[in-house]
């Protein structure tokens, strides 16, 4: 991670975070909330903005908003409003979005992070999270002098968290976005995917004089797919503006549009600006009530979310916080690991530390190897699990259970029978240990010479010599045992 | 038996007892369409075919004994209700050809019961005007005098009532645009408490503030289309989920000390003097029958144009911004790109009115005036509702003159928007205060034009309107009056 050097200038950045809702139905019609058909398959008149038809609200996208409200410790309005925001597109069907303005859900909440910049917990505010509609798409492809529209997106929920301008470097905006990811996923409100455009983010950058406390003049990025673009962007453009400013120019309000090939942005000025909304009360849809009932029962649906779940990694297996926070980055991963260490607790070998390890170093090293996300893991929890029971037995070495691990990767299968049918089995035979430790001492009668004048350093590299003429399957700590009192009855 | 001039129920009755057929019924007035339509130009799409098919399954339904109070009765609808295949124009040039994939709940219900549906009338385009002199097809004309507006935005279907062109017929009130039509015809029109019925379909002028009714030539026949179209619809969450109470009960009962209110302001300057004498006279008739009437005031009525002249076009500007030429109705020829697509397709489908309003909202919602307008009036509204319900609770409904003036000539007020608007001076609060209110016709002036009067009633009291607009069809014989 690339980190700038302290300069006299503080970078301000806000996001503004569009997360669709993972809904069954849209959010004004009971289309369904899918992807990937045939254009303008999933729509309706309600979708199209016919002549007449209304909107009516789903519940569903309601509760969603409030689950997420609850979990950035955010203030539910128990009365909230939709409004229109005007302007023309051709897929924005109606000639306005749905969306709340004046009275948004939820205000107020935060996050905490923890700052790579700075190596504290820091709070994050979030200024609000509103209710909207999502837009169609047009497509400009196969079509000359004209375009296509599709409007299956058209409906479908969207929740727009914004944060305050509370975060200081890229990589704090890059934290926000994981935590805040984690979040929408763990409660199932959104599936995340900034690639897809499930999960998009602006932010919001401006530059200042450390030390000053006034905002500098703000410029919007869009286009931002991936977190590391979000980061790439405000690099960027924190860069942008300090050049700007050092050379004593203005920097414009303005939308910038991120080019991720160019790694450079470019101002999107003109009719961006020009938009006057016109915000108006959604006069066909009544204020929305929700009461504390409600709030009540949908919290009652909530899960245990990635921070608590954390600090009870930490407490109830010992774990440590950096182990507890990656784990605990998704509720896929998290609930592999307990079932990993359950199992192995079930096996009567319980080692959680150990299981911490496996699954955050082994297995998520080599899912990352092959692109792969835990929930596509080819080793099921009972069979690691497994493993790990045969390593705290005695039964593997640790060099053995990663060979064995490769197997279970690769061919899947049962750890135990592997084991028997490659003859990786541990020599835990105490006379063959001995053996194998008294055919080495006697090839090397000067070490042991030194060893018993004092010289225990060479007590490893007879180890050494020992595990290998076992070819690595004598049990280490016998080893280290029987070795000692058969150097000593040379003595 | 003069058909062209049936009640409702005595209809039902004769189909009932089979002693007239629904496509006999229908073809009737399919005849009598065809010969005075095209002077009144009360229609604007006939559907002689789905009216047939309709009346045919109506009279097998009765043949089976399960019909309705409606099967078989031939009605016009408004033709800004979206109704499944058939042409819904709104009388525009923007929608001329549009015909909707979908049902509006009001004639949804209509159909379920069995009623045919002859056609769809004329109307101010997209319901904005008070003299049906917007409409793209033409204006509709006064069958009392076709030189004469029948009033609007609902003018069409207030024609096709008063000349006997159906039995009944549905229209729409923003601002007045069942009443006054209804004043001007000398019909009986009922705008119902917002959100009593769904406007699910009905294309929007101002949404908050349509609302559907029937145009009837008599109470009883009001209360029977209410009755069927009155009701929660899961499809318009601004629609009420409250009981429907009976409305034929309503009918039976006495206005014996209800205490109906008369506000100073809607007596005061503007008023003809015909048109206030046959209001007086209206008002010993309810004091004859029993009732008590009390003057009182609503100080915040000289408010009520301004502020509905902010707020019904700031909704409109929004609803309207969905016409821009790329799924449905008119786009323009050959456009450039797609700014011109935009402007030149509602520059040329939308008229002149119309666009004034856009023009008007748009304004009135734009950054730097929003709460100079758009705010203010929203605050506004709120004190005209809250007189309203100060009123309202002193009695049991008000009774004011529908319209300030009889019907006017076509011309007359065409290139004077502010008189033009005044027209509703007396109807456009009961919309702002959401409030239920019926126009009858209590008289005729001195070119033998009608004359109507107003009841305003509290939320949801459809039933007192029902009541006291019954007791003054018994007591007088206005209601029967045909101009033909």
């Amino acid at each position: 991670m690339k980190h700038p050097p302290p300069s006299r200038y503080e970078s301000v950045i806000g996001l503004e975070v569009h997360a669709q809702m993972r809904t069954r139905s849209k959010i004004f019609c009971g289309c369904p909330n899918q992807f990937g058909a045939v254009a303008n398959s999933q729509i309706c008149p309600v979708c199209a903005a016919f002549p007449g038809v209304l909107p009516v609200l789903n519940r569903e996208a309601v509760n969603m908003a409030i689950k997420t409200g609850l979990a950035i410790h955010g203030q539910l309005r128990l009365f909230s409003e939709f409004s229109r925001k005007n302007y023309f597109y051709p897929d924005l069907p109606a000639g306005y979005q749905i969306s709340q303005y004046e009275l948004p859900i939820v205000e107020q909440g935060h996050l905490m992070i923890d700052s790579p910049t700075d190596k504290t917990s820091k709070r994050i505010g979030i200024t609000r999270i509103h209710m909207e509609v999502d837009a169609g798409k047009s497509l400009h492809e196969g079509i000359l002098g004209a375009s296509w529209v599709d409007l299956n997106r058209t409906g479908t929920p969207l929740m727009e968290i914004v944060s305050e301008p509370d975060l200081r470097s890229s990589a704090e905006a890059g934290e926000y976005l994981k935590k805040l990811r984690a979040i929408v996923r763990y409660l199932e409100v959104c599936d995340g995917n900034m690639e897809e455009g499930s999960f998009r983010c602006d932010a919001n950058v401006s530059v200042r004089l450390r030390g000053t406390t006034t905002l500098g003049t703000r410029c919007e990025l869009k286009n931002l797919n991936s977190i590391r673009n979000v980061m790439r962007a405000i690099d960027y453009e924190v860069e942008r503006q300090i050049e700007l400013v050092e050379h004593g120019e203005q920097v414009v309000q303005e939308s910038r549009l991120w080019n991720a090939d160019l790694n450079s942005s470019r101002s999107m000025r003109g009719k961006e600006d020009a938009h006057d909304y016109r915000y108006f009360p959604e006069p066909d849809l009544p204020p929305l009530r929700i009461t504390p009932e409600r709030i009540e029962a949908v919290a009652q649906t909530m899960p245990e979310l990635p921070e608590a779940k954390s600090v009870r990694f930490q407490t109830q297996y010992q774990l440590s916080a950096y182990d507890a926070g990656v784990l605990t980055s998704s509720r896929e991963l998290a609930d592999y690991f307990e079932a990993v260490a359950q199992h192995t607790a079930d096996l009567g070998h319980p080692n959680p530390k150990a299981a911490a390890n496996w699954v955050t170093v082994e297995l998520c090293g080599r899912l990352n190897r092959d692109n792969r996300e835990i929930q596509h893991t080819p080793i099921p929890a009972h069979r690691l699990g497994q493993l790990l029971a045969m390593i705290q037995r005695g039964t593997l070495s640790g060099k053995m259970a990663k060979e064995i691990f490769e197997i279970l990767f690769t061919d899947g299968g049962d750890p135990e029978q592997i084991v028997r049918q490659q003859g990786l089995q541990q020599v835990t035979d105490q006379d063959a240990i001995v053996q194998v430790i008294e055919q080495v001492l006697d090839a090397h009668p000067e070490d042991v010479g030194l060893y018993l004048a004092g010289k225990t350093k060479v007590f490893g590299f007879l180890v050494g010599q020992i595990m290998k003429a076992s070819q690595g399957k004598a049990n280490p700590a016998l080893v280290n045992q029987l070795l000692q009192s058969q150097l000593l009855k040379r003595g | 038996m003069e058909l062209s001039r049936l009640s409702l129920a005595h209809a039902a009755d004769l189909l009932r007892k089979r002693s007239l057929s629904s496509v006999e019924l229908t073809r009737f007035f399919l005849t009598r369409i065809e010969q005075k339509n095209p002077e009144l130009n009360a229609y604007i799409t006939v559907d002689e075919e789905g009216a047939l098919a309709a009346a045919q399954a109506a009279d097998a339904r009765l043949a089976r004994g399960d019909g309705t109070p409606l099967t078989g009765l031939p009605l016009a609808v408004k033709d800004l209700f979206c109704t499944h295949g058939l042409r819904t124009t709104c009388a525009s040039k923007m929608l001329h050809t549009f015909c909707p994939p979908y049902e509006s709940t009001v004639t949804r219900r209509l159909k379920e019961a069995g009623a045919v549906l002859l056609g769809k009338t004329n109307m101010d385009e997209f319901a904005m005007g008070s003299s049906n002199e917007t409409s793209f097809f033409g204006p509709a004309r006064n069958p009392w005098n076709p030189a004469r507006t029948p009033g609007g935005s609902s003018g069409g279907s207030a024609v096709a009532v008063a000349a006997g062109l159906c039995l009944a017929a549905i229209g729409t009130d923003t601002g007045g645009s069942i009443r006054q039509p209804a004043a001007m015809t000398g019909i009986t029109g009922l705008k119902p408490t917002y959100g009593r019925i769904s406007r699910f379909g009905m294309i929007a002028f101002a949404s908050s503030l349509d609302q559907a009714g029937p145009m009837t030539r008599s109470v009883a026949d009001a209360a029977l289309l209410l009755q069927s179209m009155a009701g929660h619809d899961p499809l318009d969450s601004t629609s009420i989920d409250a009981v429907v109470p009976s409305y034929a009960e309503a009918l039976t009962a006495h206005v014996q000390g209800l205490r109906i209110g008369i506000p100073a302001e809607y007596f005061a300057e503007g008023l003809t003097d015909a048109v206030r004498d046959a209001v007086e006279r209206a008002i010993t008739t309810f004091r004859a029958l029993g009732a008590q009437c009390i003057p009182l005031s609503l100080p915040s009525t000289p408010y009520a144009i301004p502020t509905y002249y902010v707020i019904a076009p700031a909704e409109a500007s929004s609803n309207l911004a969905r016409y821009d030429g790329v799924r449905f109705g008119y786009r323009c020829e050959n456009p450039k790109d797609l700014q011109d697509m935009y402007a030149r397709s509602r520059a040329e489908g939308f008229g002149a009115e119309v666009k004034r309003r856009i023009m008007l909202g748009t304004y009135v919602l734009s950054s730097g005036y929003y709460d100079a307008y758009y705010r203010k009036a929203q605050k506004v509204r709120r004190l005209i509702a809250d007189d309203f319900q100060t009123a309202l609770a002193q009695v049991d409904l008000l009774l004011t003159p529908t319209t300030p003036e009889t019907a006017f000539l076509i011309g007359e007020k065409n290139n004077d928007p502010v008189r033009m608007y005044l027209s509703d001076i007396f109807t456009i609060n009961v919309n702002l205060a959401g409030l239920p209110a019926i126009s009858l016709p209590c008289g005729f002036d001195a070119n033998s034009l009608p004359i109507g009067l107003q009841l305003i009633g509290r939320p949801l009291q459809e039933s007192t309107l029902l009541t006291a607009g019954q007791a003054f069809q018994q007591a007088t014989d206005w209601h029967l009056r045909s101009p033909v």
